[in-house]
């Protein structure tokens, strides 16, 4: 079995979602059980940590599906540690989604305060996942400091314009110890696909499904999408050629 | 540097004259440029509300409510003010609660802003939006202080929309818990604005200028602007509007930014009340506040109960992110609207229940979202009710 192992974690599917901007909670959890998503992100802004009966919530667990909180609204790494020790005594769940996006209009992470809080947050034993720009270096010193997972981003969130940063994921997987999990972008299946073939371990999307005319159907082909592209990368795709077959009047000399 | 000095390079008149005469050909130019995925500039906004894009308004309007939907999905805010004081020390010609109407005036103490609040918990509100007169002796910074610290036992997020402070100030009340302020300039138009605000603190058009520069400075969260509709030209009010959203967006690239749309309407009974100079239609509206969507995919746009339930429910697709329901303009209106209707800064046109309002959002394909904070991710321990 190809699975992803984060943590003490197994998941048979290599797609996460997020629960943001469906038109209803019913049509979130039933595009969620539709795309298979084992793991799925939520923001601590949103959730009433003191609300027990969060129908949202409750509704996803019963199911299996774990939850990933996010910081999402946190401006640097103190604010993010204080709302990750809440969440994890709320929610039950020491997970992190760490979001430290100090720009309301792209919401670009903030490499500094994000490797600051990723720090301390694994030193107090938390599984941290942090959402950051494409940037190789980063990665590799978020690896050193013991994130679980690197979370680089594909183009801004929410703007469904797919792998804008193409090059920079192919060094960042390339170089990277810990699974890359291509976050925020990604706008279509063919997206999805994209990032896997290239060895991205796992992609999370939220935007595409939920802001579609039919979410349902949307994290359906998620799904399949992410099983193709993980099907082809494990099947090594064949290699890239100009012309059908080329001569070789450089070597044709040694024939003769 | 300051968005005074900005506002310095443009001249009333000029910006008028360019607006009207922009042409068909500068619209379509400016609806394509967006459609391409392009920033537009002010220049563009020009274009984009002059009576020339009238004719394109249904292209206009369809852009803004994909660009809504694409960024916030199928969601709307809800929120609710609540009034605290109609103390004020100002003399607005055009305002209810101006110093020289004698009205009755109220502020409440603590046990009064409980009830309030408790009223307005019955439905599942988390964001709250408190307002005042202008009045720093009966709600000054300090009064502020002690009811943020109140209304946050019950309440996530809380906005202001009170008189315009200090820098300190603003942080003295970010530190209890604030989220966000509105301020809006009434008009742009340096000019003109003494007529309307002949005394008080307010007659000072560059201090109210500068509110958002010093709210930026002191860091919050959000930052709410916009003209009051109907005092100036409309179009060339929302001309400086787009200016200084733009202005902000560069300079206090951490706070995030909000537009509001109070819009006079022609006064039709008896008696000397004030008459707008503008006449700003629904039409008109719907067609500027989908104009700023053009311009910004994330700007907040909010729409009060100001406007009649008719208007409000059509629109709620089109480029809105955040309404207000249930709202009661008086201090203590909640708890007790018959005993304190005469207090009212203004009548609301939408006067249905926090339920009905919420079920129409549901019906036209929107999910209500009544937490979009949480006070402990600005640092604060939430303190149970």
């Amino acid at each position: 079995m190809d699975n992803l192992i984060i943590g003490d974690k197994c998941f048979t599917s290599r797609l996460f979602t997020g629960t943001g901007k469906f038109s209803s909670s019913k049509l979130m959890y039933d595009a969620i059980v539709a795309s298979g998503s084992e793991l799925v992100t939520v923001a601590l802004k949103r959730v009433e940590l003191d609300n027990k009966e969060d129908d949202m919530l409750a509704n996803l667990r019963a199911d299996n599906i774990n939850l990933l909180p996010n910081t999402s609204g946190v401006r640097n790494a103190e604010e993010a540690i204080f709302a990750a020790q809440l969440s994890r005594e709320a929610l039950g769940t020491n997970w992190l989604k760490l979001e430290i996006h100090p720009d309301p209009r792209y919401l670009l992470p903030d490499p500094i305060e994000t490797l600051k809080a990723t720090e301390i947050l694994v030193k107090e034993g938390f599984i941290v996942m942090p959402y950051i720009n494409a940037d190789p270096v980063l990665c590799k010193r978020l690896e050193d400091v013991g994130a679980s997972v690197v979370m680089p981003l594909g183009s801004p969130i929410g703007s469904n314009k797919g792998l804008a940063t193409r090059e920079l994921l192919r060094i960042i997987i390339e170089q990277s110890n810990v699974p890359v999990i291509v976050d925020a972008g990604i706008g279509a299946p063919s997206h999805a696909a994209e990032a896997m073939e290239m060895g991205a371990a796992a992609v999370l999307v939220n935007t595409a499904i939920a802001a579609s005319s039919n979410p349902v159907a949307m994290g359906i082909a998620f799904k399949m999408a992410v099983e193709a592209g993980r099907m082809a990368f494990n099947a090594r795709l064949a290699p890239i050629q100009n012309c059908a077959s080329a001569t070789s009047p450089l070597t044709a000399f040694l024939d003769l | 540097m300051t968005f005074y000095d900005e506002v310095q390079k443009y001249n009333w008149d000029e910006v008028t004259n360019a607006i009207y005469s922009k042409t068909a050909e500068d619209a379509e130019r400016a609806i394509s440029k967006r459609a391409s995925g392009a920033r537009l500039d002010v220049n563009d906004f020009m274009a984009l509300i002059s009576p020339a894009a009238e004719q394109y308004l249904e292209n206009i309007v369809s852009q803004s409510a994909d660009i809504t939907r694409q960024r916030y999905g199928y969601t709307m805010q809800v929120y609710i003010p609540l009034y605290l004081a109609n103390y004020c020390s100002n003399s607005c010609v055009y305002c209810g609660f101006s110093c020289n109407n004698k009205i009755k005036r109220n502020v409440l103490d603590e046990e009064h802003i409980e009830k309030e609040c408790l009223a307005i918990k019955k439905h599942p509100f988390q964001h709250i939006l408190l307002v005042t007169g202008e009045s720093d002796h009966y709600s000054g910074v300090k009064y502020l202080g002690k009811a943020i610290s109140q209304i946050k036992r019950h309440f996530e997020q809380i906005s202001i929309e009170v008189q315009p402070m200090d820098t300190d100030d603003y942080k003295y009340l970010l530190e209890k818990g604030l989220y966000s302020v509105a301020v809006y300039q009434e008009t742009y138009n340096e000019a003109k604005y003494p007529s309307y605000h002949p005394k008080g603190k307010k007659s000072n058009y560059r201090y109210r200028l500068e509110t958002p520069d010093r709210l930026g400075d002191a860091g919050m969260y959000k930052i709410s602007i916009g003209a009051l509709l109907g005092l100036e030209d409309w179009r060339t009010e929302a001309f400086f509007v787009a200016l200084h959203m733009r202005y902000l967006e560069a300079k206090y690239w951490k706070s995030k930014l909000s537009l509001s749309f109070p819009r006079l309407r022609p006064y039709v009974g008896e008696g000397d009340y004030f008459q707008p100079n503008s006449i700003m239609d629904e039409r008109n509206l719907l067609h500027l506040m989908c104009a700023y969507r053009l311009m910004s995919e994330d700007v907040e746009i909010s729409l009060s109960t100001r406007e009649r339930p008719f208007f409000r429910d059509n629109v709620l697709k089109l480029g809105v992110t955040t309404i207000s329901a249930g709202s009661k303009t008086t201090p203590g209106g909640y708890s007790d609207y018959e005993g304190t209707k005469e207090l009212e800064q203004f009548e609301v046109n939408d006067d249905r229940s926090v339920d009905e309002i919420v079920a129409k959002v549901k019906e036209v394909g929107l999910e209500p979202i009544w937490k979009d904070w949480s006070l402990y991710l600005q640092g604060e321990e939430k303190v149970n009710s």
